[in-house]
């Protein structure tokens, strides 16, 4: 019942035919690398513009949006990502990694608007309202279905000071849903967000989707990688 | 919400989500502030999370007397003021101060030395909480009976309020030490271990075999500069809370920045001399050595 999963570096895996980056300037980040490691995937740290050309698909990982905003900024990362997404490369963002993939941020009485966080990679053609659901008294777990992957079972979702997707564009398909609120959603087979952390659970089927689609991208740009 | 979602299963103030938040501060700085404009300083700088409080440790440490939980109304305005998590003190063992942050609704509780004890036996049953906590430690086994009573977090002591890092070296230096001591041990003296250090069995056995605390563990007390705070990151510590050593520095705003780029590049000499550059006066400091014995904080706390 104590356990914390997943804070503990694993081993890399000798081989795999594409590598995952993780942006680690704050938050979880080493959880995410964990996860991907234990599936066999190459995963590794991303703090620079030059670590970011090696890797074939970036994981946004969960932490504080504001520091992470403003990380990214202080070390010149903002276009580097942008370029990796006008690439094609994909980009999962979870929770505060969903905050800046969002196109717009909306207003809630307790917290702050766009102002709080000017500079984003605003890809996603999504809008999000930050803590959403409420302080860290209203933070959660709860069971969801991954409906797009038939066959999956329930699995155990932790939000914390969650935000909630309140609009989503044309382009954004809904993948999981939490009574009425899309908690995971994809745009263009590239970017994928959850509201939740599937990266302090056991279960690595969202990692596994999303390796399969980086998988596909690479496929697909051979040209990318020599 | 568990009423609306009921298929869902919906569950708040479970472990995994109160020791989840703390994972999300990994890799961050969490920075003592004792007015609203303080706190909007520190999340401009990146804090990712801010400490409320009346008094820095270092005041604490020169006004004297008893300290106690900050004016609720005052945590409040912090609350009002920043997007970022808010913490706030409760003393040692007074599990209604704790009641009233978790009333008010402060994301993280900081069960501290830095406050006057108001319980010399025992310390707050922390299980009992929807809200988190984070308590301080000298050494394993404090810290391993600290997550028994339900912290979720833990922050090496060291020696709030003066500005020098060498407690807080100490005390990670110990936690780790005897971390790694545990590693190598037969499983035989796994019991004694756990009866002379005074932490629950069970703890010390998940400790061994992840080969780390079994929560996140942040330093805290004495850190004053970006070199302080990489040097407990070297250490191999998760984060870093700064209390006195940015608002009693010459420029608040830029140290904080400083510090916060400090933690993420702990690894890098480079970097860290970059953002070394120009800060201004660090606070003045206090050796620790120089202390009278009835004024180390980090003694509070059993």
């Amino acid at each position: 019942m104590r356990t914390v999963l997943n804070l503990v570096e694993e081993n890399q895996p000798a081989a795999g035919n594409v590598t995952v980056g993780v942006l680690a300037l704050q938050g979880a980040f080493l959880e995410h690398i964990n996860v991907l490691r234990r599936i066999g995937v190459k995963a590794r740290p991303i703090r620079t513009a030059a670590q970011l050309e090696t890797v074939d698909g970036l994981i946004i990982p969960g932490g504080e949006s504001t520091t992470i905003g403003k990380l990214v900024v202080r070390w010149g990362l903002l276009q580097p990502l942008q370029d990796f997404i006008a690439a094609g490369k994909p980009v999962w963002g979870t929770c505060a990694g969903l905050i800046m993939l969002a196109k717009d941020i909306g207003q809630t009485p307790q917290e702050g608007g766009a102002h709080i966080l000017p500079h984003r990679l605003a890809a996603m053609d999504i809008i999000v309202d930050r803590n959403a659901y409420g302080r860290q008294i209203d933070s959660f777990e709860a069971d969801l279905t991954a409906d797009f992957l038939p066959g999956k079972a329930p699995f155990r979702a932790v939000f914390i000071r969650a935000p909630r997707i309140e609009a989503i564009g044309p382009t954004v398909t809904p993948l999981i849903r939490y009574g009425d609120d899309v908690v995971a959603a994809l745009q263009n087979r590239q970017l994928l967000v959850t509201t939740f952390h599937p990266e302090l659970t056991a279960d690595p089927l969202l990692h596994e989707y999303f390796v399969s689609l980086v998988k596909q991208a690479h496929n697909r740009q051979p040209q990318t990688r020599s | 919400m568990t009423k609306e979602n009921g298929s869902n299963n919906t569950q708040t103030g479970t472990w995994r989500v109160k020791a989840g938040l703390a994972q999300m501060l990994k890799g961050g700085v969490i920075m003592d502030v004792v007015t609203p404009e303080q706190a909007k300083i520190a999340e401009d700088a990146g804090a990712c999370a801010v400490m409320a409080l009346e008094r820095v440790p270092a005041d604490i440490r020169a006004d004297g007397g008893v300290a106690r939980m900050s004016d609720p109304g005052m945590i409040q305005r912090i609350m009002d003021m920043v997007s970022i998590p808010v913490m706030a003190k409760a003393r040692i063992g007074h599990f209604v101060e704790a009641q009233i942050l978790e009333a008010l609704g402060v994301d993280y509780i900081d069960e501290s030395e830095v406050l006057t004890p108001a319980d010399e036996a025992h310390h707050i049953y922390k299980h009992n909480f929807k809200i988190p906590f984070v308590c301080g430690c000298r050494n394993l086994g404090e810290a391993l009976r600290r997550i028994g009573e339900g912290a979720a977090m833990i922050r090496t002591k060291g020696e709030a309020g003066t500005g020098d890092v060498v407690e807080a070296v100490r005390h990670a230096r110990t936690v780790l030490g005897q971390i790694k001591q545990l590693q190598v041990m037969p499983e035989e003296e796994l019991m004694t271990f756990a009866k002379e250090i005074g932490a629950p069995y069970e703890l010390v056995k998940e400790t061994r075999a992840l080969g780390r605390l079994p929560v996140v563990n942040f330093a805290a007390g004495g850190v004053a500069t970006p070199a302080d705070a990489a040097l407990m990151m070297q250490l191999g510590v998760d984060g870093v809370f700064v209390g006195s050593g940015i608002f009693k520095s010459g420029n608040p705003a830029k140290r904080a920045n400083a510090i916060v780029q400090a933690v993420t590049h702990f690894n890098d000499p480079e970097i860290l001399a970059e953002i070394s550059k120009d800060l201004g006066e660090p606070m003045v400091g206090i050796n620790v050595r120089s202390l009278p014995e009835e004024e180390l904080l980090a003694e509070r706390g059993w």
